[in-house]
């Protein structure tokens, strides 16, 4: 009896936790969208994390969404060419580029890159007082370190993935008629043909909550640091692995509103 | 009476705290301490490690909020204040941390600068010019100004720090373990500039520190914390004759004495 009654026990206490836990992020994740919208802001931070998360991460996402859509021509055309259907390897690539590999892709990235760098710079500066020092000196940390990145990150993984979806849809195009024969002109206008307004925009509007996810539990892991190098790992560690995991909670749910 | 209390009794207390209390889980750090801190007084806190000295100072400071008590500034509750009003009092303070927390992204006349431009509002130019001056007045050359705090010393980063706690004129500065990891020598210069800085400044000191080195150069009044609580406080003069066996045996670093080491 004590046996199951222990392992209830376990079970419900895990289930607290867990929701402790969530309640602990959806509170931190208030005060910051919060902390976006009022005053004071800071311009020079919100311009250096645009460039440090935006232009910075554009070979990263570039080289990704090249090697994708050079992949997806490839594979598309081997599993096509059975069923004599190579014609549809232009929509195919478009299609699978814009809504669903150009934002996942770039999010998981971003997330390797740029959640893991908050993380790890807002853990040390956790770590060594600076958190506290900002304080003292009469500046909120959620202003001056946590609203600049959560902004930048919506904004740059949009006009990131904007960019990878014209690379990723050149890689096809290149394996396409360079490598499978396809004529310039029927390749480009099959894939103008089968690309629609939404399908570009849906996959921005995923890029940008996947942007907020990146850059919110980047900071919340970074910010409930605990102390020492251990902890700075940790923190890295937990902020890349639970990004990437809501960046793919969340790319269901969005494609379900979107397409469903 | 003694000095101190005459001290107190004179004007109101600059700082004073009344049956604060702090635990983390079980482990009651602060135990209904009192303490009140004279205005244009320099205090020090000494005690064993752990023993709740930084607590202590960040409750005051506003960054860990007290379990209960009262913590009064200029006469005034700070605890459990809104955001608005924690702000004004945060004006008030200036801080060097034991490792100077110096920000690494910024050059050092910007970390001097820092709390002139975000927290006072004042022109960068301005604050750039005052920053030097901060600098010089540390016995530090102007031209590392442009320098990032990961291309200077230990010594050199607590002489930064102290520049940037000093920078905004503070009414109250703390000071966490000042001479911690500097040699002999670094550490006296760093104690004859807190020193210094304090009496030109006419601001009111909380320190806390092992080196007993450092509190005799630096305290006005010495307090002893055991316990969570404070056991002894009265002027430095006071402290080779204090009469009281925790404190002798803490100035004398016995092992053998009413202090004993838990295990942890």
């Amino acid at each position: 009896m004590t046996l199951i009654l222990n392992f209830f026990a376990h079970i419900g206490g895990s289930v607290f936790a867990f929701l402790a836990a969530t309640g602990r992020l959806a509170s931190f994740a208030g005060r910051s969208v919060m902390h976006c919208f009022t005053p004071p802001f800071f311009p020079s931070q919100l311009l250096r994390q645009l460039i440090d998360i935006g232009y910075y991460s554009l070979p990263v996402v570039g080289m990704t969404t090249l090697f994708t859509g050079m992949v997806l021509a490839l594979q598309s055309h081997t599993g096509f060419s059975r069923f004599n259907a190579e014609g549809a390897v232009a929509g195919v690539v478009v299609l699978s580029i814009t809504r669903e590999l150009a934002p996942v892709l770039a999010g998981l990235m971003v997330s390797g890159r740029v959640g893991a760098a908050i993380a790890a710079e807002i853990a040390t500066m956790r770590v060594t007082e600076q958190i506290d020092a900002l304080r003292t000196l009469s500046v909120n940390p959620f202003k001056y370190l946590i609203a600049p990145r959560v902004i930048a990150a919506t904004l740059m993984l949009p006009i990131l993935v904007f960019v990878g979806d014209i690379i990723g849809i050149f890689g096809g195009y290149l394996v396409g008629v360079y490598s499978l024969g396809f004529s310039p002109t029927n390749f480009l206008s099959q894939t103008w043909d089968m690309l629609e307004y939404m399908d570009v925009v849906s996959g921005l509007m995923k890029a940008g909550v996947f942007g907020f996810i990146v850059a919110i539990m980047g900071c919340y892991h970074g910010f409930n640091s605990a102390r020492g190098a251990q902890g700075v790992g940790a923190a890295t560690t937990n902020a890349v692995v639970s990004s990437s995991i809501l960046i793919l909670i969340f790319n269901y749910l969005l494609t379900q509103i979107f397409f469903s | 009476m003694s000095d101190m209390a005459q001290d107190i009794n004179k004007d109101t207390a600059k700082i004073d705290l009344k049956g604060v209390s702090k635990a983390f889980g079980n482990n009651h750090v602060l135990n209904d301490l009192d303490l009140s801190i004279p205005a244009g007084k320099s205090l020090v806190v000494i005690g064993g490690s752990g023993t709740g000295k930084s607590v202590m100072i960040k409750c005051i400071l506003g960054l860990i909020p007290p379990d209960s008590g009262s913590i009064l500034i200029d006469g005034k509750e700070s605890t459990g204040q809104n955001l608005k009003i924690r702000a004004e009092f945060m004006k008030k303070f200036g801080m060097l941390f034991q490792g100077a927390a110096l920000f690494d992204s910024l050059k050092i006349w910007e970390n001097i600068a820092f709390g002139l431009v975000h927290g006072h509002g004042m022109c960068k130019k301005e604050a750039k010019e005052i920053a030097i001056q901060k600098i010089l007045a540390v016995g530090l050359k102007e031209e590392i100004i442009n320098l990032y705090p990961a291309e200077l010393s230990g010594g050199m980063q607590k002489r930064v720090g102290l520049a940037r706690a000093v920078a905004i004129s503070p009414e109250i500065i703390f000071f966490d373990e000042p001479t911690t990891g500097l040699d002999p020598i670094m550490a006296e210069v760093i104690n004859e500039l807190i020193v210094e800085q304090v009496q030109g400044l006419g601001a009111t000191a909380l320190s806390i520190t092992h080196d007993m080195g450092s509190v005799r150069k630096i305290a006005d009044y010495v307090a002893m914390i055991y316990g969570g609580k404070i056991i002894w406080k009265g002027a430095v003069d006071d402290l080779d004759h204090s009469g009281n066996e925790y404190v002798d045996q803490f100035i004398h670093g016995r092992s053998n004495g009413p202090i004993t080491r838990r295990l942890i």
